[in-house]
């Protein structure tokens, strides 16, 4: 009887834990019923994603699912955060593991497409450089002839390096890594010449190291990396959320929304676009599902874009990034928000 | 011969000598080292080639381990210390990051009040096992239950389970303990309710969900009870009436049970699972799972029915012949495609399925290969005796089957064990890649390479090398022929 | 069944195919067959469903297309304007040559361990016994990773063979560098090459060919010696003395043809970031190539002793007591009785050691996995097409294995009558 028992139990463990049946295409009523979000992000990329001693999620792609977490179910708290590689992120979303994927992915046409992917909005504006050490000598990417290369697979710099040591005419050997710890470790004990990645991602690594001062990053910029959150094709709802979500905290910047005054002026405000945005005058939650007060929660949780940028890869924290591209359209940079109309 | 004349031989001596003690050369430690390590030329080469061996591997290490630092905040902390205190060249182990972070290592990132759970589950563990796996020897088992019902209890205490939670454990083992010693036939009934008990322990949540999972087998047992005349009816009524109850009733009664009388732990989610405690109940669940699993594909293989047999062997050299990764792989990518749109399972349990099936595979080969070896007169025997197929079966044929296996079943096991760490590859948190990976990436632990590794590889070390020791004990006892 | 003479067989009756040992036995297969078929079509069904809501087909397309990604380490010419077939194949080579180079350094270790646990050295046995025990209970990923981590921190970097006062120096008569990126070692140049035959983008040298040959005319030799050799011995009990002739056969050739193409080292030379001239074994190789060597050989270890212990010690006494000398009794007598021991096990471990070779992605060498089922997979997202394929492959891959040692294993089986 004990082995019918134990062969039995595996059913039983599936349906314990079956939680998550719902009909498909209606994102939004399965995370409601489901009462949490499930958030796919890097499986730890300081300041972007990565889990303290405690477990306790936190960076600039965990503030954008704490965000949607509190327009949708009300709770910053209520997210799940999977761990997603390079190589399983897209299939994660694809296959309903996860409602949104917040893992610094780059927007480009194939996965827009062929992948059956939405990306809803850029939440920041990146491009593909290279970090070498000061002591090589090296001031330009057009100097790494035949240079050795750590890179991660599975990502678009792979893609990227390829084309533009081949546009170039040069050579190089590539080293390929599984993850960014790994691409520290090699890069750090000099396995290879430069390591590549995502400038943010650069800064990021050079900031945590002992020595940051021993480290160039070289000023090409290869590539167009637009990143951000995605959703699953053919479900536009949950894309809208998902997209209006990333544009509040945009636009809050702009008006000069921030978590510190965000109550007072959802009363005194006069300004009819921010009186839209917070749902004092217009109840533009309902069209998408949700109640007039979406907005107001997303962006007090950990404050409007900039806010987040400050404190999770601003100049003030270890990472050091610098607003760049990123700065509102105000400020000669990209970030434009689409009115709230 | 002829006795010599007396007169002819000038002594005779009449008395015995005391035995000389043999020449230095010949007896004790110098001996023991001509013969063992100085016998002939090879020898001498082959002793001088491991010392130099030993003293290459001391010599890298020493200086590194004696240098250890266990006390510091961080790896620039370790660094300087090191430096302040064996000179600025001098290198050292750095194991306060064992020392700090030894949390994460082992439960993950299980809430810290909630550590006593996994301990509990873990030494409960051993006494659910200690009836079976120390059957005949009732020392052994007292030895075992003892040791894990205190060590339990002092790790929890320490780890900070509050006083209401200690005395529940206290109760709870000592009352199954008791039960072990006292009464053999329920004690079994308890080791089957374990499964169920660690389900809810580890994942929390109300205790009505595994309960009544659990009352889908009584109520199935029941029914093959109760219909057992019909035979082959009886079972498949009974896996029919369980079915129905899992899929229709069991989560409408747990629910109901659940509001009036809740039981609730507080319940903790697959993504707080990681380091030992992940691997150990991915482990354990697999172990548990594919034996039987493995037991009823090598019966089939070994079945007379045709298209049983066929698809048995099939599926056991389809397991065998991918490696364990691409299961991984098809857990976390392909397992969504084949299932109902919209069904979406934790991700967890789909590697437990997998690993289970993998491991079960390798069973079904280690399990075949003892009822090949048992000579056909046991199965003549069974037939002569009227036993029909699973009386047979279970009666004679396997009890001496899995004997003979015993090695070959622990070393998969073993095996298995030492693969949970590839879980890493589909985004859980294991404790020697994943957790090492996210401990090094805060800025206080970069560069800490080989303490981790050490940490974690010794544990495996433990326990594997526990379980092969447990293995052979278990093939001495039960070697009850060749005496 | 037995059918008594006289007992008239019952008419059918439908409860037969229950009661009836005779017809029982096609009810159960044919309701564990319809169930089973059941199942996989429902399999089938959902898997249909979920790829039409997803919108996306099953088609093997995308094997056509171009890459786009380099691969560090490739047997064949590959570059990123290649076929992700093309890549997939590079990938599979990559695969095979971990696999056989380490099947064959695994056997090595295990043989020479293997014996050695049994040597009457006590020092000796108890080291060999350590490195097994510690090899074979600890996981596999974890020595990939250590090795990975003692190659990359402790080697030093290519720079460090730079200048006049190099901090490293080159061993092995400055033809091998260590470096924490690859090994560098020497390549193989001719002063007088013979040209090429192209197949396809592929080009065979034609020296490689010449030394085949050569080789297998000194094989074929080797066996004619040794059959006249055996016959005189058993016309006139005299064995001619054949060894000198023998490695004549094999060496004379092998030196004409080299010093004929002009054959020649040429040692690696650092340039620019890298050794250039010889040979760059990746690093991701080396390491993956040592850990899978080092831990199967534990395992082959074992299979190794167990199976000179099995065979019982009357057999070399026996042997003994015919005056065959230790060299031909462990020739002769113990080692064809214990191969049919240690066969068996050791396909198993080739076969482990050959899946273990997907654990390349924790040291990102570009194996099947790593090309097949990870980079085409990621760049394409044919997860359904990709992981079938390579699925497929590799389950290939180890009912060759298999098979091809279950033919070496019936070989040297005990022939039964």
């Amino acid at each position: 009887m004990k082995k019918s028992a134990l062969f039995g139990s595996v059913t039983v463990f599936a349906l314990a834990a079956s939680g998550a049946m719902a009909a498909e295409g209606d994102t939004l009523k399965e995370v409601k019923a489901r009462g949490v979000l499930n958030c796919g992000v890097n499986t730890g990329l300081v300041g972007f994603a990565a889990p303290d001693a405690n477990g306790n999620w936190t960076g600039f792609d965990v503030a954008y699912c704490k965000a949607l977490a509190a327009a949708v179910l009300g709770d910053a708290t209520k997210v799940k955060y999977v761990p997603t590689t390079g190589q399983t992120r897209f299939t994660a979303l694809s296959s309903g593991e996860i409602d949104v994927l917040a893992r610094n992915s780059t927007w480009t046409f194939q996965r827009d497409t062929d992948l059956k992917l939405d990306f809803v909005g850029v939440n920041y504006y990146d491009g593909q450089g290279f970090m070498v050490r000061k002591d090589l000598g090296v001031s330009s990417a057009k100097e790494l002839d035949g240079a050795t290369i750590c890179i991660q697979t599975g990502t678009t710099t792979e893609l990227n390096l390829a084309d533009y040591f081949k546009a170039n005419n040069m050579t190089y050997q590539p080293v390929n890594i599984d993850s960014n710890a790994e691409g520290e470790q090699q890069y750090m004990a000099g396995a290879c010449d430069a390591y590549t990645t995502d400038a943010s991602g650069l800064a990021a690594t050079r900031a945590a190291f002992a020595d940051p001062e021993n480290h160039i990053i070289l000023p090409e910029i290869i590539s167009k990396e637009p990143l951000g959150p995605a959703v699953r094709h053919g479900d536009n709802n949950w894309g809208d959320i998902a997209r209006w979500t990333l544009f509040a905290l945009v636009a809050a910047e702009e008006y000069g929304v921030t978590s510190a005054n965000i109550d007072e002026l959802s009363k005194s405000s006069q300004n009819p676009e921010v009186q839209r945005l917070l749902g004092t005058s217009d109840d533009l939650g309902k069209m998408m599902g949700l109640d007039a007060e979406w907005a107001k929660r997303a962006i007090k949780v950990q404050g409007n874009y900039g806010e987040i940028f400050a404190a999770t890869i601003g100049e003030q924290t270890p990472i050091g990034l610098a607003r760049g591209l990123n700065a509102q359209w105000t400020q000669g940079g990209l970030l434009y928000a689409i009115p709230f109309r | 011969m002829s006795n010599p004349d007396p007169r002819s031989v000038a002594f005779v001596r009449k008395t015995m000598l005391p035995p000389e003690p043999p020449p230095a050369r010949a007896s004790g430690a110098v001996l023991w080292l001509r013969e063992n390590l100085f016998s002939g030329p090879l020898n001498i080469l082959l002793t001088l080639i491991g010392l130099g061996i030993l003293w290459l591997i001391f010599s890298t290490l020493w200086p590194w381990l004696s240098n250890s630092v266990w006390n510091a905040e961080s790896m620039a902390d370790c660094r300087k210390i090191i430096a302040a205190a064996h000179g600025p060249d001098a290198s050292g182990a750095c194991f306060a990051i064992i020392k700090h972070r030894w949390n994460q290592f082992v439960f993950g990132f299980y809430p810290s009040d909630l550590y006593w759970r996994p301990v509990l589950a873990f030494g409960t563990l051993f006494l659910a096992l200690a009836p079976v796996l120390f059957a005949d020897s009732p020392k052994a088992r007292r030895i075992v239950t003892g040791l894990a019902v205190a060590l339990t209890f002092v790790i929890s205490a320490v780890l900070g389970a509050t006083v209401v939670e200690l005395g529940g454990m206290a109760i709870l083992m000592l009352a199954w303990v008791y039960l072990i010693e006292t009464r053999t036939g329920p004690v079994v009934l308890a080791s089957l309710i374990y499964p169920f008990f660690a389900v809810w322990l580890l994942w929390g949540g109300t205790i009505w969900e595994p309960a009544m999972a659990l009352a889908g087998f009584v109520l199935g047992f029941v029914v093959w009870r109760a219909l057992s005349a019909y035979g082959m009816f009886a079972f498949a009524a009974a896996v029919v009436v369980a079915a129905f109850w899992w899929l229709a009733l069991s989560d409408i009664v747990s629910r109901g049970i659940a509001t009036v009388l809740p039981m609730r732990l507080a319940p903790v989610s697959s993504d707080q699972f990681g380091g030992f405690v992940l691997s150990i109940t991915i482990g354990v669940s697999g172990i548990a799972l594919s034996l039987p699993l493995g037991v009823i594909l090598a019966l089939a293989r070994r079945s007379d029915l045709p298209i049983i047999k066929i698809m048995a062997v099939i599926f056991i050299e389809f397991i065998r012949g991918v490696p364990l990764i691409t299961l991984l792989f098809v857990a976390s990518l392909l397992l969504n495609y084949f299932l109902p749109p919209g069904t979406n399972f934790d991700i967890i349990l789909r590697v437990i399925i997998m690993v289970t099936l993998f491991a079960s595979a390798y069973m079904a080969e280690v399990i075949r290969g003892g009822l090949a070896a048992l000579p056909k007169g046991q199965y003549e025997a069974a037939d002569a005796l009227g036993l029909d197929y699973w009386k047979a079966q279970r009666l004679i044929i396997l009890p001496q089957a899995l004997k003979i296996s015993i090695p070959g079943i622990v070393s998969t096991f073993i095996g298995m064990f030492k693969d949970t760490t590839l879980v890493v590859f589909v985004g859980l948190f294991d404790p020697l890649k994943a957790m090492s990976d996210t401990i090094r990436a805060s800025f206080e632990w970069k560069g800490a390479y080989w303490e981790p590794y050490i940490f974690v590889g010794s544990i495996f070390f433990i326990l594997c090398f526990g379980m092969s020791r447990y293995s052979m004990y278990l093939e001495r006892r039960l070697k009850r022929d060749h005496r | 069944m037995v059918d008594y003479p006289g007992a008239a067989n019952p008419p059918f009756r439908l409860s037969m195919l229950i009661y009836d040992r005779r017809y029982r036995s096609l009810t159960i297969q044919a309701v564990v067959f319809i169930l089973v078929m059941l199942f996989a079509s429902w399999l089938i069904d959902n898997t249909l469903k979920n790829l039409a809501i997803m919108g996306k087909t099953l088609s093997f397309d995308f094997l056509f297309r171009r890459a786009g990604y380099d691969i560090p380490q490739q047997l064949i010419p590959y570059n990123s304007d290649d076929t992700h077939l093309r890549a997939t194949t590079v990938g599979l080579l990559n695969t095979l040559q971990v696999a056989i180079l380490g099947c064959i350094s695994a056997t090595i270790v295990g043989v020479i361990v293997g014996v050695l646990r049994l040597s009457s050295n006590w020092l000796i046995a108890r080291l060999m016994t350590v490195y097994v025990e510690i090899f074979r209970n600890i996981p596999l990923l974890l020595w990939i990773l250590v090795i990975l981590a003692i190659f990359t921190e402790v080697m030093p970097a290519p720079n460090a063979y730079r200048g006049e006062n190099p901090a490293a120096s080159m061993i092995m008569f400055d033809m091998i560098a260590p470096t924490n990126r690859y090994t560098a070692v020497p390549s193989i140049g001719m002063s007088n090459p013979p040209g090429v035959i192209a197949i396809g983008r592929e080009g065979i040298s034609w020296a490689f060919i010449a030394y085949v040959t050569v080789l297998l005319l000194a094989y074929l030799g080797h066996r004619f010696l040794k059959e006249r050799a055996q016959r005189i011995q058993d016309e006139t009990g005299n064995r001619p003395t054949t060894w000198w002739i023998i490695l004549a056969m094999y060496v004379l050739p092998v030196l004409f043809l080299t010093w004929y193409f002009g054959l020649h080292l040429i040692p690696p030379v650092l340039r620019g970031f890298n050794f250039a001239e010889g040979t760059n074994l990746d690093n991701a190789f080396v390491v993956l190539w040592l850990a899978l060597t080092l831990y199967t050989g534990a395992f082959i270890a074992e299979i190794v002793r167990a199976g000179i212990l099995a065979v019982s010690k009357g057999q070399s006494e026996a042997a003994f007591a015919l005056g065959l000398r230790p060299r031909r009794t462990m020739r002769l007598v113990v080692l064809p009785q214990a191969l049919r021991v240690i066969i068996p096990p050791l396909i198993s471990q080739y076969l482990n050691l050959t899946k273990n070779s997907s654990l390349a992605i924790a040291v990102g060498f570009m194996d099947l996995r790593g090309t097949l089922g990870g980079t085409t997979l990621n760049q394409t997202g044919r997860e359904m097409e990709c992981m079938v394929l390579m699925m497929g492959i590799y389950l290939v891959l180890c009912l060759v294995i298999s098979a091809g040692m279950n033919v070496f294993n019936n070989s040297v089986r005990l022939k039964e009558r």
